[in-house]
């Protein structure tokens, strides 16, 4: 897995620049920052950061592939850049662009708005008729119970899914991977009662049915949340829920 | 002139203690209105890299007494009893109240919540979910906390000062990193949320945003920050990035050997260590799950010795995890794997990982009391940034999160008592203060006549820190590192920034950073100049041992126009006399901690 250290001592980055004071639109510029075999390109963004030009922007904090922030095109795929080796883009140059599908705020820095209205819309909190007091103590929830949605809980929502998807290029309004996968998480949830309030917006034309099954989202994605995987999933239970209405359409439940 | 916004309560910070407080204020008095003001999305905050779990008491077999013993002794009798027994008896709550919000804890076959045993810990009481505990409870918060629509977000603004009036806390002065806006947030009450200050050390598990910002607003705005001088070094870090591999990893039966195979912890009065294949593996408070400070401590024992690994990334000993067998690794510290896989190319699985010592959590902070509330009336604190202190001289493994609940939610009901009696006052002088911060931030943003570069001055600072105030210091190395901490000072002085944009301007708020990090420093040098004694993570080889004498007492470092004033108060003890901290003796370990 891990390769030989390279005798490159220098790999040049092409960084896509836009200070919206200045530039009419990105221009890509370039840099040569030392090449060290264990560096990520997060590691070669804050070297030149640090050392020759202080004014490029982007986002980063945990540098351990659990925050989300670093998300950003690399080479034209959408990639975390505290995970991305710079040992794997050899001998360069290495393209940094700002994430896909997003309008860029600054540099590398894209505009997360959409993205954060979408994520509240889908209700991702536990919706229930009544509480059981605290005093009674956990919900009794199986480990299959768990296993049933633990998966689309791990996103990380660095939004590399939505870079990547094909739909959500062309049409503004669709909900998105890591929002529909979120929706779900909640819904599988053996705790959770509110898959009725989240249906109307997940079974719209913005919702799931949006989505034409292309894949990159699963296939770019960090955490192996696989959202393709939970929209087909969804698509399945709309489809089942829509039948039964008909079948049976006094005994829901 | 800055614009004005008016809140009822202010929250600096969007992590773990921040959102917990955001929905106290919520759920006790619906009416009041919060802002958050986070320099991140509340999702980055760095309670998402927390890993191995949250203490609470719930099993059959543990008692409270036996959380609140394990967690004074850990703390080397420094902890405050009545804090401690506070945070031990809600503890249970929070973490229940956290699973009726969705967390997706891991579970026992009947369906109830399955606990691990964590290092320092008696018992098994550490909750989790899988070895991502921290991750989980944050977005579980951060989700929880959006169906509340008088929370209202500003993500990505930083707070750079505190706004006082009439000797009260009314609000922060906050600058937008989008447009480079400045603007007052004013609230009737405030609460500082912003987690620890680990990057004020080169080699730390801390994210990049770990810059103790509140700390140094409420220093400068006159409260003391209590105990800085004791730094907790994990003792499993990867080398060359300081990526934690969580305690969990001992908790589920790793071992830690040197490069003689020698399971060397055994040497350090930390007990003998089991066959692996004992089912008694691991025991409690011995080898691997002794406190964290006694572990890092003998790392660097065996380094002396010679019997450590070497290499350009720095010396490291062998975390080996091999015989709990891929099945085990797979399903309760999948991130142990992912992350050495990644990170130094090695698969657990079949190879031991690499692992030192490394700057983790900081025991100190801002001083409040058991209501989270600080010497400045209105101003509040939780979490990390605060020193309540449950803590003391060392914290143990799994009551970090915990604490962050229990106290973010006393300070979210604390400052929404305090706002409901205390209406806004001289809204002028808050709105010319507002101003004046404005003028700072843009002579910061606007100066070049210098010629620092920030990141080499934060460079020196960190260099200064861990060679003065490392796992063991001297009179000498610490009176170094203040000296060199004073010249940082004059040389931030002339500090030169490239970028004097508005947009997302990063360098401009790394300076700002830069500026209370310094301070904070100074305070935690001075505080450990001050205690002349070795207790917890504070050792002095030049006073080797602990003096309850005359140091059963917090530090309080106070800022003033030179060097930090330090002053003392007396530990809160209760029911628990200072003992000897016993690890790895077990039959001894319960006679001498419970004074019999």
């Amino acid at each position: 897995m891990t390769q030989a250290p390279s005798d490159a001592t220098t790999i040049r980055l092409e960084i896509a620049r836009y200070r919206p004071e200045q530039d009419e639109r990105p221009v890509l510029e370039r840099y040569d920052v030392p090449y060290r075999h264990e560096w990520v390109v997060l590691d070669a963004l804050n070297y030149l950061k640090d050392h020759i030009d202080g004014t490029l922007s982007y986002r980063w904090s945990c540098r351990m592939g659990i925050c989300g922030s670093c998300g950003m095109m690399v080479n034209g795929v959408p990639k975390l850049t505290c995970s991305a080796f710079l040992r794997d883009y050899l001998p360069g140059p290495i393209r940094v662009e700002p994430m896909a599908n997003f309008p860029v705020e600054r540099d590398l820095v894209t505009v997360l708005d959409d993205f954060m209205e979408k994520f509240q819309a889908v209700k991702p909190w536990i919706i229930r008729d009544g509480e059981q007091p605290l005093e009674e103590g956990e919900y009794r929830q199986t480990p299959a119970q768990l296993a049933d949605f633990k998966q689309f809980s791990m996103c990380i929502n660095c939004m590399l899914c939505y870079a990547a998807c094909p739909v959500y290029q062309h049409e503004d309004e669709f909900l998105g991977p890591a929002v529909l996968a979120l929706a779900q998480r909640y819904n599988h949830d053996s705790r959770d009662q509110g898959k009725g309030e989240r249906q109307e917006l997940i079974w719209s034309d913005e919702g799931i049915w949006d989505c034409t099954f292309v894949g990159e989202c699963s296939a770019v994605c960090p955490k192996h949340v696989d959202p393709a995987g939970a929209i087909q999933q969804a698509k399945v239970e709309s489809t089942v829920g829509w039948y039964r209405s008909f079948l049976a359409p006094f005994g829901r439940g | 002139m800055a614009e004005i916004t008016q809140h009822d309560i202010v929250i600096i910070g969007g992590g773990g203690a921040g959102l917990r407080a955001a929905i106290a204020v919520a759920e006790t008095y619906p009416d009041l209105d919060v802002g958050m003001v986070s320099k991140v999305y509340p999702m980055r905050s760095h309670t998402v890299s927390a890993e191995g779990g949250a203490a609470g008491v719930i099993k059959p077999g543990d008692s409270l007494e036996d959380h609140i013993r394990d967690t004074i002794s850990g703390s080397d009798w420094l902890a405050d009893q009545d804090a401690v027994e506070a945070f031990v008896r809600e503890a249970p709550r929070e973490l229940t109240q956290l699973e009726h919000w969705g967390c997706p804890w891991s579970r026992e076959p009947d369906g109830s919540v399955a606990v691990r045993p964590f290092g320092g810990m008696g018992i098994q009481r550490t909750w989790f979910a899988a070895d991502k505990t921290g991750f989980h409870m944050l977005h579980t918060l951060f989700q929880t906390s959006l169906k509340y629509a008088r929370i209202t977000r500003y993500d990505e603004w930083f707070a750079s000062r505190l706004l006082v009036e009439d000797g009260r806390c009314q609000g922060v002065v906050a600058l937008e990193l989008r447009t480079g806006e400045v603007r007052g947030i004013l609230g009737k009450a405030v609460i500082l949320c912003t987690g620890g200050f680990g990057r004020i050390f080169p080699f730390t598990t801390n994210a990049a945003i770990k810059t103790g910002d509140g700390l140094g607003l409420a220093y400068r705005a006159g409260v003391p920050l209590k105990d800085m001088e004791f730094v907790q070094y994990h003792p499993t870090g990867l080398p060359g990035t300081g990526i934690l591999i969580t305690e969990a990893a001992r908790g589920e039966g790793g071992i830690l050997v040197n490069k003689h195979g020698d399971r060397y912890l055994r040497h350090y009065d930390l007990g003998e260590p089991l066959d692996l294949g004992d089912p008694r593996h691991p025991l409690f408070r011995t080898m691997e799950l002794g406190p964290r400070d006694r572990l890092s401590q003998a790392f660097v024992h065996e380094q002396e010795l010679g019997n450590v690994f070497e290499a350009p990334d720095g010396a490291y000993v062998h975390l080996d995890i091999r015989h709990l067998g891929e099945k085990t690794i797979d399903q309760k510290i999948p991130f142990v794997r992912e992350l050495a896989k990644n990170y130094v190319g090695i698969d657990p699985v079949h190879q031991p990982i690499p692992v030192r010592p490394v700057v983790h959590y900081m025991m100190g902070g801002i001083d409040t009391d058991l209501e989270a509330a600080t010497s400045l009336p209105g101003l509040f604190a939780a979490g990390e940034c605060a020193c309540v202190s449950i803590n003391g001289a060392n914290r143990l493994g799994s009551n970090s999160l915990p604490e962050l609940l229990v106290f973010g939610a006393r300070a979210g009901r604390g400052a929404a008592e305090w706002a409901r009696e205390h209406p806004e006052s001289s809204r002028a002088a808050l709105e010319q203060q507002a101003d004046v911060e404005e003028a700072r931030i843009r002579d910061f943003r606007g100066g070049d006549g210098g010629t620092e570069r920030i990141a080499s001055i934060r460079a020196d600072l960190q260099a200064a820190m861990e060679s003065g105030c490392g796992i063991y210091r001297t009179e000498a190395t610490l009176r170094a590192a203040a000296e060199s901490i004073a010249e940082l000072r004059e040389r931030f002085r002339s500090m030169r920034l490239d970028d004097h944009s508005l947009a997302f301007n990063t360098e401009l708020t790394g300076a700002l950073e830069l500026d209370l990090m310094i301070e904070i420093a100074e305070a935690l040098v001075h505080s450990a100049l001050q205690r002349e004694e070795s207790r917890g993570s504070h050792q002095r080889l030049d006073f080797p041992t602990r003096d309850d004498e005359r140091f059963l007492k917090h530090s309080l470092a106070y800022r003033t126009e030179g060097v930090p004033r330090i002053e003392h108060r007396d530990v809160v003890i209760t029911r628990w006399p200072p003992a000897e901290r016993v690890y790895g003796r077990a039959h001894e370990a319960g006679a001498a901690e419970r004074g019999t």
